[in-house]
């Protein structure tokens, strides 16, 4: 039984963002595991706890990559495979879908698929559901509790944060979700898994070993661009401090400015 | 003319989400440019006040199926009549809430349908027929322009709060109503139910968020916090240090690892304002900072500070905006 753990690397949250000729670099700002996926990894391990099997790491993404895939076996993931991206051209998240959703299908047996549920990057959250839908298995975004998993009866029972609240529902396995923060509190990688991770052999796939045929082809036709990465209008002089002899002055000035900006 | 630029309505349980009348704004401004109508993809179960509302919103056509499998949002049931739709009719220009259930329509229609889809726009213009959609990205640090490479369908996800409501007018729609494509028997997800949410107001769809941090202490201090935004209609919203202490649920998290909001006022009460809680807050409108610290980096961000211990202003605060807005 198989658990497949989907990863990214990012750069870090704090780093600071440079913007030439409409591309974004970040300069030597560290790369780090996206932090969502930290919950998914955790995740995914808690089930391996329980019911046993082996949980594989997996991501798409340059050589660098890697790194991500050996903190994930440092924390207890058992293998990690990086789908190599050659080329320098980004993909969009169709197409990141289907050769993640690709790959998983190579693997035998797989029970569950975790996310986190979005990338600090790219930030869109729809490659989970892509997936699951590419691979035709249910999918369930936002799981904040992984309720019940019925293994001999192919169930899963999840709780999921909505707008209005927590939903509860049901499903078959083997099935997709991504998960929020709230679901678990992340272990961090452990000294001996450290030492495992770095003589972890990492699998690598090419995109021609996964098969794509037409997808591929058509990753130019009905795509969407990223033609041109903006910086956003700063602002640049602090707050304007409001001051008085007392609380109540303040809360007058404040309430002033408020009414002024039409905002209450 | 035909109706080219379609809305997905997203509701719950009939209650339609404002973020519905935001993209039908988005709708009728793109809708006049390509010289075409707007439909509106009502899907739910007992649905006819829904249906109204829409059709008052200024849509031309309404594509409404009310069905018992359509009553809680299940994305293979919605996705599946979605994708039925458009082979139909073939709209050049799909629209979608950047809700939770709109995330999960832009994903399964741009697998089923195979085409890249744009999510979070915050602007969206049309060149030659193209629309070009701008969207945050890094945590709302830039801003990326995307286009697309094909004429339709173009799949665009709206970010709620974005953009103006459409107002409401006397116009009529035409209904056409739709059959479901899938059966219950035929949908592996099943919903069981909800635990209610302990909060009155939607943060990502409140119009003023209070917040509150490591400067509140402790659950207690969530007191104040609650009295002002109760006096404001307010929806409570909480750093990570506030949350990762247990002195609120999780669900109230504002920042990268929580919800990212955009209301008119966010009013932040001892929250230092660290890169991460500034992504998830920093489009908000006008941002009035507490803190004691008068180097907080929240300072930088915010419009106007009042370097003060919440304890003692926000009492005052409160009392002021009782007696000013007559509550």
């Amino acid at each position: 039984m198989h658990l497949v753990v989907c990863i990214k690397h990012t750069p870090d949250s704090a780093a600071t963002m440079l913007v030439e000729n409409g591309q974004v670099s970040w300069g030597d700002a560290p790369m780090i595991i996206n932090p969502w996926d930290e919950y998914a990894i955790e995740e995914a391990l808690r089930v391996k706890e329980k019911f046993g099997g082996s949980v594989t790491a997996l991501t798409m993404g340059p050589e660098s990559s890697t790194e991500a895939l050996k903190t994930a076996i440092a924390m207890g993931c058992d293998h990690g495979i990086l789908i190599s991206e050659e080329s320098s051209e980004s993909y969009d998240t169709r197409f990141t879908a289907l050769v993640i959703s690709r790959a998983i299908a190579r693997i035998d047996n797989v029970l569950l698929v975790f996310f986190g549920k979005q990338a600090i990057d790219g930030d869109t959250g729809l490659v989970p559901m892509s997936v699951a839908h590419a691979l035709g298995w249910p999918g369930f975004s936002y799981v904040a509790e992984l309720s019940e998993i019925d293994i001999e009866n192919s169930n899963i029972s999840v709780k999921r944060l909505l707008e209005e609240g927590r939903q509860h529902c049901t499903g078959k396995l083997p099935a997709v979700i991504s998960v929020v923060k709230e679901i678990n509190e992340p272990r961090y990688p452990s000294f001996v898994g450290i030492r495992k991770a770095n003589k972890a052999e990492i699998q690598v796939l090419r995109l021609n070993d996964l098969e794509l045929g037409d997808e591929h082809a058509s990753n130019h036709n009905g795509s969407v661009n990223w033609s041109e990465i903006q910086e956003i209008p700063k602002k640049s002089t602090n707050a304007e401090l409001l001051e008085g002899t007392n609380m109540a002055s303040i809360a007058v000035r404040l309430v002033d400015k408020l009414i002024e900006d039409k905002v209450i | 003319m035909g109706s080219g630029v379609w809305i997905y309505i997203d509701h719950f349980r009939g209650n339609a989400l404002g973020a519905a009348w935001e993209a039908m704004s988005v709708a009728k401004s793109i809708s006049s440019k390509l010289d075409t109508g707007v439909a509106a993809l009502v899907f739910g179960h007992q649905i006819d006040d829904l249906v109204r509302e829409v059709a008052k919103y200024g849509s031309d056509v309404i594509l409404a199926c009310d069905d018992p499998t359509m009553e809680d949002f299940r994305v293979e049931a919605c996705g599946a009549l979605a994708a039925k739709l458009y082979e139909e009719y073939e709209p050049q220009v799909i629209l979608v809430p950047a809700t939770s259930r709109g995330r999960d329509l832009t994903a399964f229609l741009s697998i089923e349908l195979g085409v890249g889809v744009v999510t979070d726009g915050i602007d969206v213009n049309i060149e030659g027929g193209y629309a070009q959609v701008t969207r945050p990205v890094y945590a709302g640090k830039l801003h990326a322009k995307v286009s697309f490479d094909s004429l339709r369908p173009q799949i665009i996800s709206l970010r709620p709060r974005a953009f103006s409501k459409a107002e409401e007018c006397d116009e009529t729609a035409e209904i056409i109503e739709v059959e479901a494509v899938l059966s219950e028997s035929d949908i592996v997800v099943k919903v069981r139910g909800y635990d209610a949410s302990d909060h009155d107001v939607s943060l990502t769809d409140a119009n003023i968020v209070v917040s509150g941090g490591r400067g509140v202490g402790g659950p207690e201090g969530f007191e104040p916090v609650r009295e002002l935004a109760s006096v404001l209609e307010a929806a409570v919203g909480a750093s990570r240090a506030a949350v990762d202490s247990g002195w609120i649920p999780y669900d109230h998290q504002v920042g990268q690892t929580g919800k990212t909001v955009s209301p008119d006022l966010y009013i932040a009460c001892g929250i230092s304002g660290a890169i991460q809680h500034q992504a998830g807050m920093r489009t908000a409108k006008v941002i009035v900072a507490i803190n004691k610290d008068v180097e907080a980096p929240i300072m930088k961000l915010a419009h106007y500070g009042v370097v003060a211990d919440l304890f003692d202003f926000l009492p005052v605060l409160v009392e002021e905006l009782r007696s000013r807005l007559a509550k």
